[in-house]
């Protein structure tokens, strides 16, 4: 390795250890009801890997790459729109207050 | 065209700004009131990161040889099309109780497109389209990227079918289990050691992605269906373990980031919902549990007699009582029983009879599933309480109404020599009288009977949760 790529590793190697330190101490206050969608809000976070899908599917040269790059696209984008649209639903019955629950109750009664 | 030198600078500050959305975002979910503006933070995160993505790959200079950047984009507008589509569309129409095998599809899917990134790096690196030979930290981090990706790919694949019911529920025990296992990983280090020692074989390259893939497989049947929602959130934590290996690949510090932090959010939930089952990650992976054949270490419980209750007199029991706790488990989610519980609370209420539903940690399918079922049936928050705050208050309800929960109500957790011991359980038996409503006397996931049926206090009320509860709101009104 050049001490140029020594130097680059080191910076990538740095975020990657303080990331995982931020997301110890994010994490480690969830209650348990939350859980769930907590699980279901980090799963949607990975969805990032669509950034990189990106530009594989920008530089692929050959129709193998453009192939594979088309399916990376098209997995990493489902679990990006799929996961905080589920997120939110789930958030979304949290939300609602016991007044207006209460309400709609006798509507319906 | 405008410089790469202002370009660059600028897209790495929308990757930060969409980082620090997600960090904060996450951070915002530790409560009920701002969880789901937390989650939209960070989607609004992920929409910067992305039109950024899509406004530099667009205005940059093509530095790249040979390749079509039409097609480039027409690969981007379609993959976005058919993913976004197929995502949305199944996110909006799962049901509630569903949700879960929805979300092990949406990881699996993430790990597969983080496999794919590293994949097509190696095969670019062999065919020699890239000049430069690529560094050791290209190369390690293209082999665990492919190995976590593949692994977390069939991994998840088969645990959503676990809980889909396509694959049965029950531990599938490999021929050779635990051997073929350890083999398959002894395969994927050794390929691993050979390609980072400097060798670059395509072929090595496809014998550790065919074994990583199949090890998710072996990993995942042999594991029972009531540890699925722990294997999810480790599988979960892998693919952004994965992801954070694609971002060392492409040099992009965003992958990193989003990766490494869903990385370890994942790692804390995992070791969460184990000890909130009393078991170890370990125990849980080396799978077998929940068979029904583990070794009940209960005596007394077998052949003693269990005293059965008509809906008849349960609805009486229920509307003289003051003060009733609901207990809702596994029984009353895979019934969708949660709007049927919420009518005969209401009635109850409307009666003067005090409601409460006790919440364990692990009720439903995951930590948190049964308070996201009450919610969708309007069950008022307030009436949640969380296994602590309502165990002391046992003892002053009239009445225990246990709908399709076994294992987190059994006694036999107080003492040891029980599979279930340590494990915290609701003081379902400390009420003055119990009806616990069940489809028949079958075990819970631990195998082991449960003491509380035999307990003098308990009426059992054999019936689909759904069914039973609706006949005991019959039976109310009737009064």
């Amino acid at each position: 390795m050049s001490p140029a790529e020594v130097s680059d590793f080191l910076t990538n190697f740095t975020i990657f250890t303080l990331a995982i330190l931020c997301g110890f101490a994010v994490i480690s206050k969830v209650p348990a009801t939350l859980h769930t969608p907590l699980m279901s809000g980090a799963n949607s976070i990975h969805g990032i890997v669509l950034v990189g899908s990106m530009f594989i599917a920008i530089e692929a040269t050959d129709p193998l790459s453009q192939l594979l790059s088309l399916i990376a696209v098209a997995f990493a984008t489902m679990n990006v729109v799929g996961g905080y649209v589920v997120t939110d639903r789930m958030l979304q019955m949290f939300r609602r207050k016991p007044a207006a629950a209460m309400k709609a109750d006798q509507g319906e009664g | 065209m405008i410089s790469i030198n202002i370009l660059e600078p600028l897209v790495r500050i929308a990757w930060l700004v969409g980082a620090v959305a997600f960090v904060i975002g996450l951070a915002r979910m530790n409560s009920p009131a701002t969880a789901r503006n937390g989650n939209l933070l960070s989607a609004g995160g992920m929409a910067v990161a992305i039109v950024a993505t899509a406004i530099f790959l667009l205005l940059r200079p093509n530095t790249s040889t040979g390749n079509n950047l039409l097609i480039g984009w027409v690969i981007i507008v379609v993959g976005i099309a058919i993913g976004g589509g197929l995502g949305l569309y199944a996110a909006r129409t799962v049901k509630m109780t569903a949700m879960p095998q929805l979300v092990s599809l949406f990881n699996a899917v993430g790990g597969g497109a983080a496999a794919l990134i590293a994949i097509d790096g190696y095969l670019r690196i062999n065919s020699g389209s890239v000049v430069a030979a690529p560094g050791l930290q290209e190369n390690v981090a293209t082999v665990l990227d492919i190995v976590i990706g593949s692994i977390t790919f069939t991994g998840s694949l088969i645990a959503s079918g676990k809980l889909m019911g396509r694959i049965p529920g029950k531990p599938i025990m490999v021929p050779g289990g635990q051997l073929v296992t350890g083999g398959l990983a002894l395969v994927v280090v050794v390929g691993a050691l050979f390609l980072w020692i400097g060798n670059y074989s395509l072929a090595a390259m496809f014998v550790i992605l065919a074994v990583s893939l199949i090890f998710g497989v072996t990993m995942t049947l042999p594991i029972g269906g009531a540890d699925m929602p722990v294997v999810i959130s480790l599988l979960n934590s892998f693919t952004g373990t994965a992801v954070a290996m694609a971002g060392f690949v492409l040099q992009n510090p965003v992958l990193i980031i989003a990766g490494a932090l869903v990385g370890a959010s994942g790692a804390i939930l995992t070791k969460l919902m184990a000890d909130a089952m009393n078991r170890s990650v370990l125990n849980i992976m080396v799978g077998g549990f929940g068979s029904g054949d583990s070794v009940a270490g209960v005596v007394g419980a077998e052949g003693a007699a269990v005293r059965e209750v008509g809906v008849d007199d349960a609805a009486i029991q229920l509307a003289y009582a003051q003060h009733v706790i609901v207990v809702p488990g596994y029984g009353l989610a895979v019934a969708q029983a949660q709007h049927a519980v919420r009518e005969l609370a209401e009635l109850l209420e409307s009666r003067g009879v005090d409601v409460k539903y006790a919440i364990h940690p692990v009720a439903g399918r995951m930590p948190g599933h049964m308070n996201v079922l009450l919610a969708e049936a309007n069950v008022p928050y307030p009436q949640l309480k969380e296994m602590d705050d309502i165990n002391p208050e046992f003892e002053r309800a009239d009445v225990a109404l246990v709908i399709g929960a076994n294992d987190v109500t059994n006694p036999a957790a107080r003492r040891p020599g029980s599979p279930v011991s340590g494990m915290p359980i609701l003081d379902v038996d400390h009420a003055r009288s119990i009806i616990v409503m069940k489809r028949s006397m079958g075990k819970g996931y631990a195998g082991i009977d449960n003491e509380l049926y035999t307990n003098p206090k308990t009426g059992m009320l054999f019936a689909d949760a759904k069914d039973g509860l609706a006949a005991l709101t019959a039976a109310v009104k009737a009064l």
